[in-house]
């Protein structure tokens, strides 16, 4: 028998259900797979083995009879955003001290209903703000890929760089993840694997620790399309505790990947060549057109004029967020407190002391955007801008049904190179960014092996509710691209 | 609009975020660094467009205003980092 972490997701479910293997044997393997190489990168914060092993034996149970779920003994990682009851939940920051939640996050909520299995929780850049997940206050993850002939550490991307990595060194079968400003979709680009944010509201952020909540939406990131398809898919779904969950149904996405792309029209925008890009991006991307001509779609040029403002828009909307959800950290009913003079100097301390570089930068902007007197100039004005950047998707649907873009401007690139320069760190989500801010579903799908052997992604934005044709054009780029690299 | 010392305080004492004085004037260029590249929005023309506050144009589910859990004490306190007798110990607020 082969080794059951070469098995993908759907190959994995086929197994268990012609009783090649059970969940308990399943299981055990990922967590070998986590003991052996989580040392060196990092990836799990908390490895529940005792856990998945009562989770997967009771997978076993329903399975034997008869009640297998569309997930039934599918052991995953989960991004240590979401909370998950009586299991440490530290958001990667240490604000959050000992905090064990006393609830389930919707999300997971739905993932167990269908039968999956908890491996552990997964690292990421403290509260969701980086893309490098070097803000981890716990130590950052390592890419498991390397440059051709260098052994250079290399970042896995982030926020959801925890997930990526544990994916693509199958350290689980799919991870769940977010994604605010690209958090989703520049990993999986960094490390070959698929990424999808969804449409704004179709995952339930009910439990998930809250970064920017007019932007903040989970989806998984997995080892290929279809893998993807059956994850979101559990991962979706109407929940009264979101006020902003959509009370819609939720689609056939692996009928939808069946579908293809003839005639259909795919949006190329002029302005996603930005200054500095390689050559070999731009390359991939000609290369992505070709493919979807060759399946019969049609090719249109688009126009988003004003993808250079979603960035510096993203900068004062997403901070402005933050400030006030992360005021809840007062040290007072959850997570850690450091004791001061009087009550005021303890909140001070308590979030001096638990809140990272990062965080403590972006809180101070967004009080700063909120604050009297810069109110209009600045978070009123990018929101104004979020809407004219909503307006450009709105004007492209009337000339294509879907729009590929590189996912990231580059690579997979070293720890520690990036992380003195904040604007040079935020232009990571450069071509990510814009489908947060528009609410808009957008995969990322790994396309090639760059010059030194690292992975390079392409994204698919699709128009609001429709990952239907999101995954149409994302099965026939897979099929086209038929990445196989391994780390 | 340019971000000075004293309005660092400011808004570091709004945020409740100690800052030692020695990180201050660092901190006001990294607030700068941000503020004067996110000045290129003063570009758009903006005028007539209405401020977008949510992806998603849909009016705000309404609920009943009714208790739908609750005897769950011993749960909200568990991760309190002090609590005695039922309740949450905080440092002394008023003289």
């Amino acid at each position: 028998m082969t080794k059951l972490t070469e098995l993908n997701l759907h190959q994995a479910l086929s197994g268990l259900a012609a009783g090649d293997f059970t969940s308990t044997e399943l299981t055990q393997s990922y967590l070998n797979s986590i003991e052996a190489q989580n040392a060196s990168l990092n990836a799990y914060l908390v490895v529940t083995g005792d856990k998945a092993l009562e989770m997967a034996r009771a997978s076993d149970a329903r399975r034997a009879v008869g009640n297998a779920g569309a997930l039934e003994g599918i052991p995953l990682g989960i991004k240590d955003l979401f909370c998950t009851k009586g299991v440490r939940t530290t958001a990667a920051s240490k604000i959050l001290g000992e905090f064990a939640p006393e609830y389930e996050s919707s999300v997971t909520t739905n993932l167990w209903r269908d039968g999956a299995v908890m491996l552990g929780k997964l690292n990421l850049d403290e509260f969701a703000m980086g893309s490098s997940n070097e803000t981890s206050a716990f130590g950052n993850v390592t890419n498991p890929w390397k440059r051709k002939g260098s052994n250079v550490a290399l970042t896995p991307g982030g926020s959801s760089g925890g997930s990526a990595a544990a994916v693509a060194a199958h350290m689980c079968l799919g991870a769940t993840a977010t994604d605010t400003g690209g958090s989703i979709r520049q990993p999986a680009a960094f490390t070959g694997t698929v990424g999808i944010k969804p449409t704004y509201g179709r995952c339930s952020r009910y439990g998930i620790v809250a970064f920017a909540s007019s932007l903040d939406q989970a989806g998984p990131i997995a080892r290929n399309v279809k893998d993807s398809a059956i994850m979101l898919q559990s991962m979706m779904g109407h929940d009264a505790k979101d006020s902003t969950s959509l009370n819609v149904a939720v689609p056939d996405l692996v009928a939808a990947m069946a579908k293809g792309v003839k005639g259909m029209k795919i949006g190329i925008p002029k302005e996603y060549r930005v200054d500095g890009m390689p050559e070999e991006i731009e390359n991939l991307w000609q290369q992505g057109i070709a493919w979807l001509k060759d399946a019969g779609a049609e090719i249109v040029d688009i126009s988003l004029p004003h993808t250079k403002y979603a960035l510096p828009a993203y900068y004062i909307v997403a901070p402005a967020e933050a400030s006030s959800n992360l005021a809840r950290y007062d040290g007072m009913r959850f997570g850690a407190r450091v004791e001061g003079v009087d009550l005021t100097d303890t909140y001070e301390k308590s979030r001096a002391t638990g809140f990272g570089e990062e965080v403590k930068r972006r809180i101070l902007i967004g009080t700063y955007v909120l604050s009297a007197g810069y109110y209009d100039a600045y978070y009123l004005r990018a929101q104004k801008v979020r809407a004219r950047i909503l307006e450009d998707f709105t004007n492209a649907w009337t000339k294509c049904d879907a729009i590929l873009t590189p996912t990231a401007p580059s690579a997979a690139f070293g720890l520690g190179e990036k992380s003195d320069d904040p604007i040079k760190m935020y232009l990571n989500d450069v071509f990510t960014v814009t489908a947060n801010l528009a609410g808009l579903p957008a995969i990322s799908i790994p396309a090639a092996l760059d010059v030194d052997g690292l992975p390079l992604g392409l994204q698919i934005i699709g128009k609001a509710l429709d990952e239907e044709t999101v995954y149409s054009v994302a099965s026939v780029m897979e099929q086209a691209a038929n990445f196989s690299a391994r780390p | 609009m340019s971000v000075d010392d004293a309005t660092v305080r400011k808004i570091a004492r709004l945020a409740r975020i100690e800052i030692h004085e020695d990180k201050v004037t660092k901190m006001a260029n990294e607030l700068n660094g941000i503020l004067n590249w996110i000045e290129m929005l003063n570009e758009v023309d903006v005028n007539g467009v209405e401020p977008m506050a949510s992806a998603v144009a849909i009016a705000l589910p309404m609920r009943d205003d009714a208790v739908t859990d609750g005897n769950i004490q011993s749960s909200i306190l568990k991760n309190a980092p002090k609590a005695d007798s039922g309740f949450f110990v905080v440092p002394k607020s008023v003289e």
